[in-house]
């Protein structure tokens, strides 16, 4: 996937071509790539949870193009493969990831999405919802404090669930007070595991809530791709520009359970039949092919072409093996004390 | 001339930020007030753009840490007590502990917590949190008990490139004074004897070195020599210097100012007796804190804690058997 430069993001009464449809790749590939962990899990070839970004790929895929890897950084949560991707994740660190590879980023000593490659701008999330808002605000900080911010965007996305917590409040507040260029995108999928969002929060919507920290808030249907562009590439500028901290909250609705173990029976019909519970893959797609950005042929292209990477990705991490526990390097700390019985 | 526990801290901090650019100090009232215990006083002044006053958000403030070091840099939090790192212990002990592990980019991280009771500061201005967090992988936690510990282990510390916890003894801080600052300092895991004896050892750290002192002195009175061993660090743990200890003296007391439950304590006393049953004479004793939050009144206070009367009492009780 192309580094998509800042010319990228320039909007004018839509989102400029190239940018789309590396977004729209990059939405693509998630969801074929998920399906394809779907269908893995379900085989019992991954241990541990698979976690799908389904109906949250345009929100997440705009977000990952936007930002420029080697200069941004990306801090994405559970449902990000699409936007793990637009920033530039090799799809293989996902598959040696879900499989358990040694040869993955994590080497088996943690999985599915708790991944990343912090040295390339991209933190690997702890499972506790609303760490990484501080944690990107730190990196932006340092890159301040090192006369390097000048032009940087620190990003990460959360849930409405995530919204609740002590760390999102108390990381979102020091970014504002600090300044710092970050976008926080809340994809509002309307449940948090099983809990709706009538038990989750109180206000009408969750973007009131930027006033309240002195951050800037937008709010996108995130099942509209050429919206999402809009919106989200508009917040990234802002912050890019000196703006200060910017919350997006997207609505949408999860299209899958919490997990694949979660069937997701408790969401009711009527939010699926719902302005929410359209496809953002299909709505995008037909965006594109209407705005002329590129042919039905094209798309399905690039379809085949993905299903073909997707399935060389995982056919190289099924082949790889797994971590050895008698190789294994039990240490948890990177400096050597000396002393055999010293830790 | 002499020099505070406080002021060591203080100049420790000065060094760092003198030498290394990376280094930078973030917590709560630490820039222009120059911190609730004068920790940081004037350093601000004398560095501006390092030392930055932080909102009361612990957690932020541990989590913006350990991106500024995923960054590079190596920042020194201040907690403004010990016991408020409650509220920074997700980020400390998921985010910091775990991801050397996990990714292989080490978090060079420095947690100052301003430990232990004084008269008066009741329960959450008193805690000792060194056991809760040695018993997480990855994170050293050190507790210096001398003027020039608190110099050399903090200077340490920052040169670390794992998180480190570094409990400072607020007791220690005015009370506390040498002459100078010795010019070397041991390495962080290393324990050393603090006080030489044959009869028994007891094993402590922090503020409880200087109980322990005053127990032996008294003891001495009565013919007993009591070695003290100052662990300096409780993770890691200098297993050889204990057991080399117990070896002289056959006997272990092992003391510390938290609660009773688990802790240092226990796990000193587990490794000796695992490693160096055979050395023990008599069964190894604990003395800790009481089980019950840190109460507020002096005198209740004095009686929560080990006190050199209850360090004598139990040492009495372990030269008996």
């Amino acid at each position: 996937m192309p580094v998509v430069d800042e010319s990228a993001l320039k909007t004018a009464g839509g989102a400029e071509g190239d940018f789309l449809c590396a977004t729209y790749r990059a939405m693509m590939t998630a969801r074929i790539l998920e399906d394809k962990l779907s269908s893995l899990y379900k085989a019992g070839k991954i241990v541990g949870g698979v976690y799908l970004g389904k109906g949250q790929e345009a929100v997440s895929a705009v977000l990952g193009t936007a930002l420029i890897q080697g200069k941004d950084c990306f801090a994405p949560l559970i449902r990000d493969q699409a936007g793990r991707t637009a920033f530039g994740e090799p799809l293989l660190d996902c598959t040696r990831t879900y499989l358990g590879s040694v040869k993955g980023p994590m080497r088996g000593r943690d999985g599915n999405i708790h991944r990343g490659r912090p040295e390339k701008g991209m933190p690997a999330m702890i499972s506790h919802l609303g760490a990484q808002v501080p944690l990107v605000a730190g990196i932006l900080f340092a890159k301040r404090l090192k006369g390097k911010l000048e032009g940087c965007v620190g990003a990460t996305s959360v849930g409405d669930g995530a919204t609740s917590t002590g760390a999102f409040h108390e990381g979102l507040n020091v970014a504002a007070v600090e300044r710092l260029p970050m976008v926080v995108v809340v994809a509002d999928n309307q449940f948090a595991y099983s809990t709706p969002t009538d038990r989750q929060y109180a206000c009408e919507d969750l973007a009131q809530r930027a006033a309240g920290y002195g951050v800037q808030g937008h709010r996108v249907d995130g099942t509209d791709l050429m919206a999402c562009a809009k919106v989200i590439c508009g917040a990234v500028k802002a912050a890019r520009e000196g703006g200060g901290p910017q919350m997006v909250v997207a609505k949408l609705l999860r299209l899958s359970g919490h997990g694949e173990h979660d069937d997701g029976s408790y969401v009711p019909q009527v939010a699926k039949e719902g302005r929410f519970g359209r496809d953002c893959i299909e709505v995008g797609r037909q965006q594109l092919v209407d705005g002329g950005y590129a042919t039905k042929e094209q798309v399905g292209e690039w379809h085949s072409e993905i299903s073909q990477e997707v399935q060389r990705a995982v056919a190289q991490a099924q082949q790889e093996p797994g971590p050895d526990p008698y190789q294994e390097v039990w240490n948890a700390l990177s400096t050597e004390f000396p002393g055999p019985e010293c830790v | 001339m002499s020099v505070t526990y406080i002021e060591a801290i203080r100049e420790a901090q000065e060094k760092l930020l003198r030498d290394d650019e990376r280094v930078f100090l973030y917590g709560q009232d630490i820039a222009a007030f120059g911190g609730a215990f004068k920790a940081t006083k004037g350093l601000s002044e004398e560095f501006p753009g390092r030392v930055f006053d932080s909102p009361i958000s612990e957690d932020a403030m541990i989590g913006l840490a350990v991106g500024a070091a995923i960054e590079g840099m190596r920042p020194i939090v201040e907690m403004q007590f010990a016991d408020f790192s409650s509220i920074g212990f997700n980020q400390i002990v998921n985010q910091a502990a775990t991801h050397f592990y996990r990714t292989g980019v080490p978090i060079p991280l420095t947690v100052r917590l301003p430990s232990g009771g004084t008269p008066g500061s009741g329960p959450f201005h008193s805690q000792s949190m060194e056991g809760l967090y040695a018993q997480y992988p990855g994170l050293v936690v050190v507790t210096p008990a001398t003027v020039s510990d608190a110099y050399h282990m903090l200077v340490g510390a920052v040169g670390l490139s794992d998180p480190v916890l570094f409990c400072e003894h607020k007791f220690l801080y005015r009370w506390l004074k040498a002459k100078a600052i010795d010019k070397e300092g041991l390495p962080i895991g290393r324990a050393r004897i603090a006080r030489p004896g044959k009869h028994a050892t007891v094993v402590t750290y922090s503020a409880m070195v200087h109980e322990a002192v005053r127990a032996a002195d008294r003891l001495q009175a009565d013919g007993w020599e009591i070695e003290v061993v100052d662990l300096r660090s409780v993770k890691p743990l200098d297993l050889d210097t204990v057991l080399a200890s117990v070896a002289r003296t056959g006997r272990l007391l092992a003391l510390g100012e938290a609660f009773p439950w688990g802790g240092v304590t226990a796990e000193v006393v587990a490794r000796v007796v695992e490693e160096g049953f055979h050395l023990l004479d008599a069964p190894p004793r604990r003395l800790n804190a009481r089980d019950t939050p840190v109460p507020y009144h002096p005198r209740l206070w004095a009686a929560h804690r080990p006190t050199p009367e209850s360090v004598c009492e139990a040492l009495r009780k372990l030269l008996s058997l």
